[in-house]
């Protein structure tokens, strides 16, 4: 028990928290792990922290997470790279534990070391490591190893490479599926680092059992390794080896494969290159579109775009358009709406006369559809459209499609129009927009439900910024000031939230010469909470407007609300006359 | 090893030998009842369950707490296969388990927004992958299930600080002025809260001699003893409007399914907050509801198949590769019903109140409230085997359903090898069966230290029963005394509902209320 001077005493009550029983205590000293070491100095953290913290497995996961972050960077504080080493007996115990998040930053702590450290070292410490790892007892040494192999294997000599080959396609074939699942992860990035002879032969042949496990999770993870092995290849090699396997795949009889290849479709056809993916990957992919089972559409549905951007348009047109027809009248509402959610961005990928010729009638189609999703999805992306066949093809449709969503009766599909109102409006212009839509904001600010009318109150404001001031003073603040005396005060507090959200795009002038009288008119009101608002948004005005205005109109007004019986009501004007 | 078994059983069948009934003998008891002794209602056993190395055990209760056991006869063996050789005769030792830990997995709750009492009962516990020495479990009441590790942790105690709160005090105010006494010092160490305060804490810009401080030093740990702790890991809440009848893992060692009366919903272990549901049988008007969902199993060996049983009898058998929502099933297995027959109780009796997969995967036990039945799953057409348990409870379907006896639900098992099954009846009475081709074994057992009290008289109706190898199925072990030898009436209210077989071994446990019983062959 030795006496700490008092500068150092805050060091040593964290020091001793790395063993409190309050978990918060112990996080909060590992977080500040660094600043231990510093207060050590490099040799102790090497000779008494780091093995005390190689100790401590059984600690709460969130203790043990932190520790494996905070290992990852902390090369300085014991000396430097030379002495990375004592950093990974800790961290190969946390590459252990059951938790799986734990494990994970781990391993990444590790690669992070590993990836700093000597060669030699490497060869000393970190591939006898890798080994320990991937003949643990428990399979969660074994996951771990996988993920270590990248790092481990540039440096080993041949006959460790050997053993290394030896040892991954072992993890390859573990009895239990997590370890295998791990090692069909990984095996992209390790595969990366392999001599291309060695690609060719021990890769390969590990990939291909991976191709063929029994358990659907395994194989699904294959389906990553094509993309990054494909890269990895020759092409002829690429398209002897991997394209049937891909081929397959798309074929098999698990939905979850099926719903993997959609997935990464995408970045396998660039790692085939254009001629396999003509030949062989568009009729998958077509196949695909076509699946039985609607997570599989939904997933290549929502490719549609992205993979036509790598096609050329004629072969697009023809192979892909056609289904995408038949997507369109999908007989599930989420591949429909995932296609709606890409659709409008085929536009400029097709050119203007594909467009109006094959996508139109779609896009039309769509927006009538009876899923609001789907005619959400159609509308947030117009703006894709508008530069290639412009609005006017549109519009007809659009129209309606708007007002039916605006009116939808759950709360949230009308949310979800109203944020899309000021990019129609852009998309739009004025002059539609005012015949058409604007009657449909007023209206929302007397919806039932207060979100609604608070988007409402601010999609004015969007709308303002985007038509400008002037425009607001015909369209927007007459409606508004007539609305200011609805009998329901929850109607009339959402005016109130209008103004002050106008006040801050309006300029100074209109603000004083429309909306403060509105204010001091309402600062009458009859209920407190309408009173108390208007306090607030007095205090918002008071950096906008005039300072005579402020003392003209605004301070008598807050006066005599301070004076008010409501105790929130002068709290509110107290505190805006403070502000003053 | 275990596919080699049931090679040896067939050969065995085919040159018309079979094999011997097994003789069970009592092996050991838990929480037996003294005479009189009034079984608190917490106490039953509502679920039990052997781990897949068959060293540990598992029984959760009405009380919600979970109980494990733990071998002990193969530990001073283990890895040692000379010596396992050598003593190869007194390895046919028969498994010893003793009380390893219980903890409470379950509490009761209640549900606001229903009204309802939530009971702690556990329906089900289940296994997983064990782990760094640790048990994982999962444990289920009617709605929410968790996911515990049971672990032996080092109890360690903190000593060697930098500050200690007596030693502080002797030394005098070295905290300054501004908290002299002890009691603010022990509230400074508790509380790390305060190095942000005041003080002002040592940010990364302080500055430390290069060789560091070398009067501050660590917190030393010294072990004293070793403690079992079990710990909730996870908990996966609100996905079951009915009531969990069944949890199950999956052989990816990733997901796991649970049941409800007419949902099935698909987890992953470690994502508590989503799962998905793979299987709805709710009618989209209540009233047309004619069936609900009874037990649910995932295959032990292919991830993507699962089997569901049904109250009206049947079984489905599910390809989850097929499609994401699996309410159309790839194979169904129901017994045909014999026409004129049908009565009030026909479709009351008829459900399955438990379905188990053979270890070969192949074949699928199933128990109603009369029969046990064997189905092969090659093999839609029927049963392959079926065993009369409760036949002789017929005539008495009236009373039963008065009391609601006819509802009782009784789990089912099969030894480890598959070749023999069984399942509990009333009177805390077992009933195993020889379930390969030619097999005549129908034992009757009691739940007691004296399992073959009742061995004469299964022997004397066994003997009446017919082998039906004509069809491909066969009846038999049909017990047509409706009282036991003593003459008495069966005890209803001794229902043996609860019971497992050991995976490797024939040892059978068997919960009679809050009891349970071990036996061996």
């Amino acid at each position: 028990m030795s006496v700490v001077d008092e500068p150092l005493y805050p060091i040593a009550v964290l020091i001793d928290e790395l063993k409190n029983d309050d978990i918060q205590l112990r996080l909060k000293s590992i977080r500040r792990l660094s600043t231990i070491a510093r207060a050590l100095g490099e040799e102790r953290t090497r000779k008494e922290l780091i093995p005390l913290l190689s100790e401590n497995n059984d600690d709460d996961d969130e203790v043990l997470l932190t520790m494996a972050e905070e290992l990852g960077v902390f090369i300085p504080y014991v000396g430097g790279v030379e002495h990375a080493h004592v950093l990974l007996p800790p961290l190969e115990t946390l590459c252990t534990v059951e938790e799986t998040c734990v494990r994970d930053k781990a391993v990444e702590s590790l690669c992070r070391i590993g990836s700093q450290m000597k060669e030699s070292d490497l060869v000393d410490w970190f591939i006898p490591l890798v080994k320990r790892l991937a003949a643990g007892e428990w399979f969660t040494a074994r996951v771990s190893a996988c993920g270590l192999f990248h790092i481990a294997y540039p440096s080993a000599s041949d006959m460790l490479k050997t053993e290394l080959h030896s040892i991954y396609s072992q993890l390859c074939q573990d009895d239990m599926p997590m370890v295998r699942r791990s090692a069909a992860s990984n095996l992209g990035k390790f595969a990366a680092t392999v001599e291309p002879a060695h690609l060719k032969t021990d890769i390969m042949s590990i990939f291909e059992d991976l191709t063929q496990d029994d358990q659907d999770s395994v194989r699904l993870l294959a389906v990553e390794g094509c993309a990054a092995l494909g890269k990895l290849l020759e092409p002829q090699d690429c398209i002897a080896h991997i394209l049937p396997v891909i081929v397959n795949f798309s074929q098999d009889k698990s939905w979850r494969v099926r719903h993997m290849v959609a997935n990464q479709l995408c970045k396998l056809c660039e790692a085939m290159g254009p001629e396999p993916t003509r030949t062989d990957l568009v009729p998958a992919y077509v196949r695909l579109l076509r699946d039985n089972e609607a997570e599989v559409r939904i997933a290549a549905a929502g490719k549609v775009t992205k993979f036509c951007c790598i096609l050329n348009p004629e072969l697009a047109i023809q192979h892909i358009l056609p289904c995408v027809k038949e997507l369109s009248s999908d007989s599930s509402q989420h591949v429909r709406s995932a296609l709606a959610s890409v659709i409008m961005e085929m536009a400029p990928v097709l050119g203007k006369d594909a467009t109006i010729e094959q996508l139109l009638p779609i896009f039309l189609s769509l927006l009538k559809d009876d899923f609001p999703d789907v005619r959400l999805n159609i509308i947030s992306k117009l703006d894709q459209v508008n530069p290639v066949i412009g609005i006017d093809l549109l519009s007809q449709s659009l129209l309606p499609a708007i007002v039916e969503l605006a009116e939808d009766r759950h709360w949230r599909v009308r949310l979800a129009i109203i944020e899309y109102i000021p990019l129609l409006a852009s998309q739009l212009g004025v002059g539609f927009f005012d015949d058409k839509l604007g009657a449909l904001c007023m209206q929302w600010l007397q919806d039932k439900v207060y979100s609604i009318r608070d988007a409402a109150a601010n999609n004015l404001k969007r709308l303002t910024e985007e038509f400008g001031s002037e425009w607001a003073m015909q369209h927007v603040i007459p409606q508004v000031l007539e609305m200011s005396n609805n009998p329901q005060y929850l109607y009339r507090m959402t005016i109130l939230r209008a103004v002050s959200l106008l006040a801050s795009v309006m300029g100074s002038e209109i603000t004083c010469s429309k909306l403060l009288p509105l204010l001091i008119i309402a600062s009458k009101d009859r209920v407190p909470n309408i009173k108390f608002n208007v306090a607030k948004i007095l205090m918002s005005l008071i950096p906008i407007v005039d300072q005579s205005v402020v003392e003209k109109t605004i301070r008598p007004c807050l006066v005599e609300l301070s004076e008010d019986p409501d105790v929130d009501v002068r709290f509110f004007a107290n505190q805006a006359i403070q502000a003053i | 090893m275990n596919g080699a078994g049931s090679a040896e059983a067939a050969a065995l069948a085919s040159v018309g030998v079979p094999l011997q009934p097994l003789e069970w003998k009592f092996s050991q008891v838990f929480g037996e009842r003294t005479a009189g002794e009034e079984v608190q209602e917490v106490d039953i056993i509502s679920a039990i369950e052997f781990d897949r190395t068959g060293n540990y055990l598992a029984t959760g209760d009405r009380g919600g707490r979970v109980v494990l056991f733990e071998r002990t006869d193969t530990r001073e063996h283990d890895g040692q296969r000379r010596d396992l050789e050598r003593m190869d005769i007194s390895i046919n030792r028969h498994p010893e388990f003793r009380y390893k830990t219980e903890f409470q997995s379950h509490e009761p709750e209640f549900d606001y927004l229903r009204s309802l009492e939530i009971e702690e009962k556990i329906n089900k516990v289940r296994w997983c992958q064990s782990a760094n020495g640790a048990l994982f479990l999962l444990s289920t009441n009617d709605k929410t299930i968790k996911f515990w590790k049971v672990q032996e942790k080092k109890v360690k105690k903190v000593c060697d600080m930098n500050v200690d709160p007596e030693n502080a005090t002797g030394n005098g105010p070295i905290l300054g002025s501004s908290m002299p006494t002890s009691s603010n010092c022990k509230q400074y160490t508790a509380n790390g809260g305060s190095l942000d305060g005041p003080f002002g804490f040592p940010s990364n810009d302080f500055s430390f001699s290069p060789g560091g401080v070398p009067n501050l030093h660590l917190p030393m740990l010294t072990c004293h003893e070793t403690s079992i702790v079990a710990r909730c890991r996870r908990t996966y809440p609100h996905a079951h409007d009915y009531h969990i009848n069944s949890i199950s893992n999956n052989s990816d060692g990733e997901t796991f399914i649970s049941a409800d009366d007419l949902r099935i919903n698909l987890w992953n272990l470690e994502i508590c907050n989503q799962s998905f549901n793979i299987v709805d049988v709710k009618p989209a008007n209540m009233e047309d509801l004619t069936e609900v969902i009874t037990s649910a199993e995932f295959h032990p060996t292919h991830c993507n198949m699962l089997a569901y049983s049904s109250s009206k009898g049947s079984i489905r058998l599910i390809d989850m590769r097929q499609s994401a929502l699996c309410d159309s099933h790839s194979k169904l297995f129901e017994e045909k019903e014999v026409p004129g027959s049908k009565s009030f109780f026909t479709e009351i009796i008829a459900s399955i109140s438990d379905i188990k997969f053979a270890k070969d995967g192949r074949h699928i036990l199933s128990r109603d409230y009369m029969n046990l039945k064997l189905w092969d799953i090659n093999m839609d057409s029927g049963p392959v085997a079926s065993f009369q348990v409760h036949e002789y409870l017929r005539p008495k379907l009236c009373d039963l359903y008065e009391n609601d006896s006819i509802f009782d639900k009784f789990e089912c098992c099969l030894s480890g090898d598959g070749l023999r099954t069984a399942t509990g009846s009333y009177s805390n009475l077992f009933r195993v069966f020889g379930c390969s081709e030619g097999s005549t074994e129908a034992s009757t057992l009691e739940a007691t230290k004296n399992p073959m009290r009742r061995q004469v008289q299964t022997l004397l109706s066994g003997s009446s029963r017919s082998l039906g190898t004509l069809s491909r199925g066969f009846r038999r072990g049909a017990d047509n005394t409706g009282v036991n030898t003593n003459g008495n009436a069966f005890d209803f209210t001794a229902k043996l509902l609860h019971l497992a077989w050991h995976p490797s071994d024939n040892l059978l446990a068997c919960a009679a209320s809050n009891s349970l019983y071990m036996y061996y062959a």
